[in-house]
């Protein structure tokens, strides 16, 4: 007798609405025990995570300063595995986009340039960004190389041009020699949306992007192809719908979306450009995609949660001394939890007994 | 089981609020620290500082940190976060907090900052530093009579000014006793990978340097050294146990005397924004204890240290020879003064090699 | 002489431990599992060897820990994407964050200890020989078991039959559930497999090649390995010939400096990242219909019964 996964005819939508309270118990219950082993009061614990974020304005937009990036290159990616075609690179794409756009920005600090300098270095960051991805797509689609993997080989190669540009040329002569640019005059600055706090124009950039997704899959034919070329790749030939026009599309647009998050993060919070601009925003995007189940809604859910876990982490650290380490540990689990129990919405689980299985080499 | 675990947590609640109702009363201090407590290097030292901090000041003050805050995005939310906890006094203790502290400073004018090893200030944020090139002479000293070899291995991080005028003050010594020293500089582009900080030790013994020097923070090139039967510095923290018989001695980060002394002008409201760039004299550094040397070299290794404390010798006197054979333009009057040390984006002669991005 | 001699052994010992994990994520990804998880394994694998040999004195038994360390860990991995059919991208990354935090905590206790250092292999005579003695007669433990492991590998996979099935695992699922062959079966093991050399390779770090232990010591090699397998297009053959060529390129730059070179590093560091890519490129072109990549790479397999 064994318990095995069957997949379900149907996708269970009971499960995918009680799935993300189940993980959530399942957390707190770890978390319970995790906590008490160490010695910290869990329920304070717990209050530090996931409440004491969400009841100041300035912790909530904090949130919103974090999620942004992580939902707008989300997005992008969703779009890709939607359609069967695996970026993972956007954390290359994120940098390059920043690097062009911040090309302008270097280039016409100091001078008297006007207020297109902003706009401009958005385009230019979503074209370059869209190009880039369009590297491994072209490979995929003209010589059959992994997608997966050449775009994330490409990170490395963007860091490293990142790291060149910000010890080389483009180091701020005023800088003492430090691996950063001048800072960005305020021509090429995200104007932020409320005094005194972090929160810009990019997260409304970054929700309107989420509306038009939404709106893009449900409501158009060319979310159709997506959902059909990556759900049923058969049908979608025989209904005339072309798969690598699909992965050049879709990577472009994940690829711009990462590049336009990527400038937005230099130019909103950072303000210049330097080595380390991205915490691994690309990466845990692809995390994100996946919490949000590869829906525009869903990923600025999954987008919101995980920066109230950062903000959270570093509430317990300061209130409760629970150690980073601990915090990561605890991301780790609950990530599990939830890509687990969703997992449950397409698949259930089935006691079969062995002599019930085909038999071997008999087809 | 349940009864015990809400026995506990309700004990737990307890003493969490009996605390934070004392807390009340006590000064809160902030650190945001850069990398994990335990790299044994950098972000190691200062917490050896909060921790003698916490020793001397404990019933008065109550300390906070956030490890492993990156020098991006996140670094500016983390030291607000520590304002928002209500720390009265932030320590952040890395250069590239420089902007992202400025910003929060002129957010929260109450609030004091103190950022460490950048030029940025403001009526609340104060800047510290210590005087590291002067514990480089001292070992340019003592590298120059112990190498056999005449051949000086230095494993630096980035060519930012603190490191450029660590290599320069170390030839400067260097050459008062040997003229022809020669010194091979690996970069290793990191502050921390002991892997590659292990390579660039093995490639300069390799290539014929006798001596180890490192402007990095892992125990790993002393360690190399050690395993090759070379000798070297350590970096940051007291690194003897990773090479009994190779350390000839480390510059050591002592932060506890400063953050105390800092923390105590707090307590009295006599805080005020102020650049420390401290040297031997101030306590800012120390040296650890000179050994695996003649006791002729100890001397001469005790006699500059004597004198550089005194304010008797300055690794920088005039005149500095460029690597173009040009002298460097002495602002100081007797030696280069602070700035152009702060700034140093040259190599000095005698050093054969071209300072990347020059 | 003397230098090439220096520069082969360490660049023999900047290689190993990618050679290693990368050894592991081929024979995982032959069977069509993509773990992305290295990273994670491998710093647990440093902190439970390291620890496994300070608290027991042996190299060896720290290396074991190490090996069962990274082995938990691709079971979790196994767990997720196998038994629960998770997404394998998403669960790799999810787990090279809970790894990085569970070194962390484990790590802890052994920060600033300093244990001995695997020892080198000594034969009087052999080991003595110019130039080659030492390179060939003189490594440590680690070094030939990682010969030994991809030549076992090697082995495994082209002359036996279980190799077989593992690779036609990989190509086609379905087929091989359609033969009879227990696709979750292998693949689980495929990934242990690929977690117990994770292990190893970490462990490599504080047993071998800068015995103390540091959180985050690993330093983005688990990364490389990734992109190693790539560059050798899933062939134990060229996974030598890329780790050693990666690993000697490391070592040249920073030789290079020592001689006063002056090419950028950051371009040399990327020459290895844009060669994968381009090696990618044209083993694919070279072969008429796609990649040489397994043809189920990365995606979820369930049993239709």
């Amino acid at each position: 007798m064994q318990l095995v996964l069957e997949k379900r005819t149907e996708r269970s939508n009971t499960i995918a609405l009680v799935s993300p309270l189940i993980a959530i118990a399942l957390t707190i219950v770890t978390m319970l025990i995790l906590f008490a082993i160490l010695g910290k009061n869990p329920l304070l614990a717990l209050h530090a995570y996931f409440i004491a974020p969400l009841t100041d304005g300035y912790s909530l937009q904090e949130i919103a300063v974090k999620a942004t990036p992580l939902v707008m290159i989300a997005i992008g990616l969703s779009l890709c595995y939607l359609a069967n075609a695996w970026n993972i690179g956007a954390e290359g794409q994120f940098l390059i986009g920043a690097v062009a756009g911040g090309w302008i920005a270097v280039k016409t600090q100091g001078t008297d340039a006007g207020a297109w300098v902003l706009p401009a270095m958005l385009v230019l960051a979503a074209a370059a960004g869209a190009l880039y991805a369009l590297i491994p797509a072209i490979c995929k689609v003209k010589f059959g190389a992994s997608e997966i993997l050449t775009s994330l080989m490409l990170v490395y190669v963007a860091e490293l041009f990142l790291d060149y540009l910000v010890r080389g040329p483009w180091r701020d002569p005023h800088g003492f020699n430090f691996p950063t640019t001048a800072e960005f005059d305020p021509v090429a600055t995200v104007p932020l949306l409320i005094e005194g706090g972090r929160l810009h124009l990019g997260s409304i950039i970054a929700l309107l992007v989420v509306a038009a997704t939404a709106i893009l899959l449900g409501r158009t034919i060319k979310g159709f192809e997506i959902r059909v070329v990556g759900a049923a790749p058969r049908a979608a030939r025989f209904g005339g719908f072309n798969a690598n026009q699909l992965i050049i599309l879709t990577f472009a647009v994940s690829g711009a979306l990462a590049g336009l998050a990527g400038m937005i993060e230099v130019a909103g919070p950072i303000g210049h450009l330097q080595p380390g601009i991205s915490p691994g925003y690309g990466f845990t995007a692809i995390i994100v995609a996946f919490l949000g189940r590869l829906n525009p809604i869903g990923i600025l859910i999954a987008g919101l949660f995980l920066a109230l876990t950062f903000i959270g982490g570093e509430q317990a650290q300061i209130t409760m001394k629970i150690p980073l380490d601990v915090t990561k540990v605890f991301q780790g689990i609950l990530l599990f939890y939830v890509l687990a129990c969703d997992s449950l919405i397409l698949y259930r689980f089935k006691l079969v007994f062995p002599n019930r299985q085909v038999a071997r080499g008999t087809g | 089981m349940r009864k015990p675990l809400l026995a506990l947590a309700a004990g737990l609640l307890l003493a969490g609020s009996v605390s934070a109702a004392s807390a009340a009363e006590k000064l809160k201090v902030g650190f945001i620290y850069l990398g994990p407590i335990g790299d044994l290097g950098w972000t190691y030292q200062h917490d050896l500082g909060r921790q003698a901090l916490v020793k001397e000041l404990g019933d008065q003050i109550e300390t906070t940190y956030l490890e492993n805050v990156p020098e991006g995005p996140d670094a500016e939310r983390s030291i607000e976060q520590l304002v928002r906890a209500g720390n009265k006094l932030i320590f952040t203790t890395s250069f590239g907090y420089m902007d992202p502290t400025l910003k929060v400073a002129k957010k929260y004018p109450n609030v004091h900052f103190e950022h460490a090893t950048g030029y940025k200030r403001n009526p609340n944020m104060s800047t510290y530093s210590a005087k590291w090139y002067q514990g480089r002479y001292i070992q340019g000293l003592i590298a120059a009579k112990m190498s056999k070899s005449g051949v000086l291995g230095y494993i630096g991080s980035f060519p930012i000014p603190e490191v450029v005028s660590g290599i320069n003050a170390t030839m400067v010594a260097a050459q008062t006793i040997n003229p022809n020293i020669k010194v091979k500089i690996i970069w290793a582009n990191t502050w921390f990978d002991p892997g590659k900080e292990a390579d660039a030790a093995k490639a300069l013994i390799d290539q014929g340097a006798d001596v180890i020097m490192q402007h990095t923070d892992s125990p790993a090139a002393m360690q190399i050294a050690s395993e090759r039967g070379k000798l070297a510095f350590g970096q940051d923290s007291e690194m003897i146990k990773f090479g009994p018989k190779t350390q000839l001695t480390s510059i050591l980060d002592t932060w506890g005397p400063y953050y105390i002394e800092r923390v105590k002008a707090e307590l009295a409201g006599t805080w005020k924004s102020e650049d420390s760039w401290g040297g031997l004299d101030s306590h800012m550094f120390a040296m650890a204890p000179y050994t695996n040397m003649p006791d002729d070299v100890k001397k001469i290794a005790e006699d500059a240290q004597a004198a550089i404390t005194a304010g008797k010798l300055h690794p920088f006197k005039c005149p500095v020879v460029g690597q173009d054979g040009k002298e460097i333009e002495c602002k100081g009057g007797a030696n280069l003064d602070d700035g152009q040390i702060l700034g140093m984006n040259f190599y000095i002669k005698g050093i054969d090699d071209k300072l990347p991005g020059k | 002489m003397e230098l090439v001699e220096a520069i082969i052994l360490a660049v023999l010992a900047a290689s190993t431990p990618l050679l290693i994990a990368a050894t592991g994520e081929l024979v995982t990804e032959r069977a069509g599992v993509l773990n992305l998880g290295v990273e994670g394994m491998m710093i647990v694998g440093a902190a439970c060897g390291f620890a496994g040999a300070w608290l027991t004195g042996s190299i060896f038994i720290g290396a074991l820990f190490g090996i069962v360390a990274g082995t938990a860990m691709s079971l979790i991995f196994a767990l997720m994407a196998l038994g629960l059919a998770v997404n394998q991208v998403a669960t790799g990354l999810a787990l090279t964050i809970l790894g990085i935090g569970l070194s962390g905590l484990i790590g802890a206790g052994f920060v600033g200890e300093r244990i001995k250092p695997a020892v080198d292999l000594y034969i009087p005579g052999l080991t003595d020989i110019p130039l080659v003695g030492r390179v060939l007669f003189g490594e440590n433990a680690f070094v030939y078991c990682s010969i030994a492991l991809i030549i076992g590998v090697w082995w495994f996979l082209y002359r036996t039959r279980a190799g077989l099935i593992l690779r036609a695992c990989g190509d086609n699922h379905v087929s091989a559930h359609a033969l009879g062959y227990p696709v979750l079966r292998i693949r689980t093991f495929a990934v242990m497999f690929g977690g117990a050399c994770a292990g190893l390779a970490g462990a490599y770090l504080p047993l071998a090649y800068t015995p103390f232990f540091i959180p985050g010591m690993t330093a983005g090699r688990g990364w490389i390995a990734l992109a190693l397998v790539v560059f050798s297009s899933w062939r134990p053959g060229r996974l030598v010939v890329g780790a050693y060529l990666f690993g000697a390129v490391t070592i040249l730059q920073l030789h290079a400096q020592g001689w006063g070179v002056g090419i950028p590093s950051q371009f040399m560091s990327a020459l290895p990242y844009l060669a994968t890519v381009i090696v990618l490129v044209l083993l694919s072109r070279a072969r008429t219909g796609g990649s040489t990549a397994p043809a189920a790479l990365g995606t979820v397999f369930v049993p239709d019964r």
